[in-house]
């Protein structure tokens, strides 16, 4: 039964609950899809012992009538989360075979739910990239190929692992984090759905950190349904993580299918960059005009200082990275490297551990936090993420969401990095870095192919809390979009 | 440039990573590609502007003062590169 692996996460929870086929089955399914996918790299520890029996004790849950929402539903962890007992590894050579003693309070709620892990997936090293490349463990291929060719494409980063098991029929859905773009530029690169929620509505606890002011949980999905399902299991407050908002779980399935008749959208002008490609604006413009078709009123907006979010990204995110990353000296836990002194050890021990992308980020916090520059750009840098913030805030006074493409380009070739300076690179999340200094809620979905034939992917950003909105808005574009196309499978061995 | 080797010598040995003094001259030119990329932020008008340190302003919130957990050291040692007898093994660190 390998279509079990083609259904949706509600279709398969529903098929379950009724008892048309076993967790264990469907478990199977996914076991074998992954064990045959191993060309993609998007899972770097594949846990079937774990998620058979996982699946056993789904199905003793629903003859006894006791499911659990997600009962039985395989999913895929990115390997961020720390797992009990389960290597976590944040794709980083310094945490060596790290296996923590405590379990993440988000992968916490999903087994609660009832959920099976099939295996931790594939990221940029401690989510650093956007492009999956940075992985100690090699990159992720996506799944989609440009029509006719045979390139390897990136699945985007960070939670590239993720998106591209999704994507190809690897797990129902996957957890991502989304510091600065890493849940919904993946989801835009592979076809699927990804949100962020409001920073604080999932808890931090058991995460590895990157920048703990911009760093947020979040599911990728098949659908926009499915997203909401994900997300209702993830969210809710945490007195473990004191960022962790106090604040009731909406019923965010119920959003989807919404009527979304009278909203205002707001189309800011900024997002409008020179240079962007056509194809870009052109499947903005049909955005705008399914919305205007379900009864939307678009409204143009401003948010003038988004051409200033890249670069203040770039100075708070290194800067909190350099200070969480403090505490990988190999003492506790992780590598050791040998050297002569403490200092030496020390050193050594980063040097070997840490990536180039990483030790580059580390470096730059480390120089805009040092005596004498911390006013010039990190205090600098707060205070323009405040104008940041309240552009937003002036935006939401007249509009209830705003519409945006999520990434300024379709799937790039791997290894393109290489050619790339680093500001380059960055540039990747012009679109999506700005919700993560403000805060605020923002979600991807597939809305078409480009002449390629490689998904594009439309951004909608609300409110703080109002993720509601977001998945009423985001129902009504996936059924105009209609986007059913599947990449080939290349892959299966 | 705004980053030379010097720099980055100073700013590796605070960061604690060994950087080898061949790399010392690239790593300054790619940190000041970087660096100068930033420096655009000089633009923006920020006069009475308070910082924002989070994204949502709640109070942090206080919890009584009472150990919650502990008395595990076997996980606590559990990925401990050396341990012996309950305790870490680390390098010397007074002469």
């Amino acid at each position: 039964m390998s279509d079990l692996t083609s259904l949706t996460l509600k279709a398969a929870v529903e098929g379950l609950k009724a008892r048309r086929f076993s967790s264990l089955e469907i478990t199977q399914a996914h076991v074998q899809a992954m064990q045959a996918a191993r060309a993609l790299n998007a899972y770097v520890l594949e846990t079937p012992d774990k998620a058979l029996d996982m699946a056993r004790a789904a199905d003793e849950r629903i003859a006894s009538g006791v499911a659990g929402p997600l009962e039985g539903a395989p999913i895929g962890i990115k390997d961020l989360f720390c797992t009990e007992g389960v290597r976590t590894t944040a794709c980083s050579n310094i945490l060596g075979e790290f296996k923590p003693t405590y379990e993440s309070t988000v992968t916490t709620q999903l087994w609660r739910d009832g959920a099976v892990m099939l295996g931790k997936l594939n990221l940029d090293e401690f989510a650093m990239g956007s492009s999956n490349e940075t992985s100690a463990f090699g990159p992720v291929a996506n799944p989609w190929r440009a029509e006719g060719s045979n390139q390897t494409l990136t699945p985007g980063g960070s939670s590239g692992g993720s998106a591209a098991a999704v994507a190809a029929d690897l797990c129902l859905g996957a957890t991502g984090t989304d510091t600065g773009g890493s849940i919904r530029q993946p989801a835009a690169f592979t076809g699927t759905v990804g949100i962020k929620p409001t920073y604080g509505r999932c808890s931090r606890w058991g995460i590895v950190a990157f920048a703990s002011s911009l760093d947020q949980a979040g599911p990728i999905a098949k659908t926009v349904e499915d997203c909401a399902i994900l997300l209702k299991s993830m969210s809710g407050h945490d007195p473990k993580d004191s960022t962790s908002l106090p604040v009731a779980v909406p019923d965010f399935p119920s959003f989807v299918g919404r009527s979304v008749k009278g909203l205002r959208i707001g189309v800011p002008a900024e997002y409008s960059a020179p240079g962007m490609p056509a194809e870009i604006q052109a499947l903005w413009d049909q955005g705008v005009a399914w919305l205007k078709d379900a009864g939307c009123e678009i409204v143009p907006v401003s948010l003038p200082h988004t051409k200033y979010a890249l670069p203040t990204y770039y100075i708070v995110a290194p800067a909190e990275a350099s200070s969480n990353l403090a505490r990988y000296d190999g003492m506790r836990f992780g590598i050791r490297a040998e050297g002569r002194t403490l200092t030496d050890v020390y050193e050594n021990t980063r040097a070997e551990g840490f990536g180039e992308e990483v030790q580059r980020r580390i470096l730059i916090g480390a120089y805009v936090l040092s005596a004498g520059y911390y006013d010039a750009y990190y205090l600098k840098a707060q205070k323009v993420r405040r104008r940041i913030a309240d552009d937003f805030a002036k935006a939401f006074e007249t509009v209830d969401a705003l519409l945006t493409p999520t990434t300024p380009s379709s799937a790039f070739a791997l290894g393109a990095k290489d050619t790339m300076d680093p500001v380059t690179m960055y540039l990747n999340d012009v679109f999506t870095v700005t919700a993560n200094l403000a805060g605020l809620p923002a979600m991807s979905l597939p809305a078409g192919l480009d002449s390629q034939g490689l998904p594009l992917g439309l951004q909608l950003i609300g409110r703080p809390l109002e993720e509601g909105t977001l998945f009423s808005v985001a129902g009504a574009l996936e059924k105009a979009a209609d986007f059913r196309v599947k990449p080939r499978a290349w892959w299966r061995a | 440039m705004a980053i030379d080797a010097a720099t980055v010598r100073k700013v590796a040995r605070l960061a604690r990573i060994r950087a080898p003094e061949a790399r010392l001259e690239p790593l300054a030119r790619e940190l000041s590609v970087i660096i100068d990329w930033i420096e655009q932020l000089g633009e923006v008008d920020v006069e009475g502007v308070e910082p924002m340190t989070s994204a949502v302003q709640v109070k942090l919130p206080l919890r009584e003062d009472v150990v919650t957990e502990g008395g595990d050291p076997a996980k606590v040692l559990a990925n401990a590169p050396l341990a012996k007898d309950n305790f870490f093994v680390v390098p010397k660190v007074v002469e």
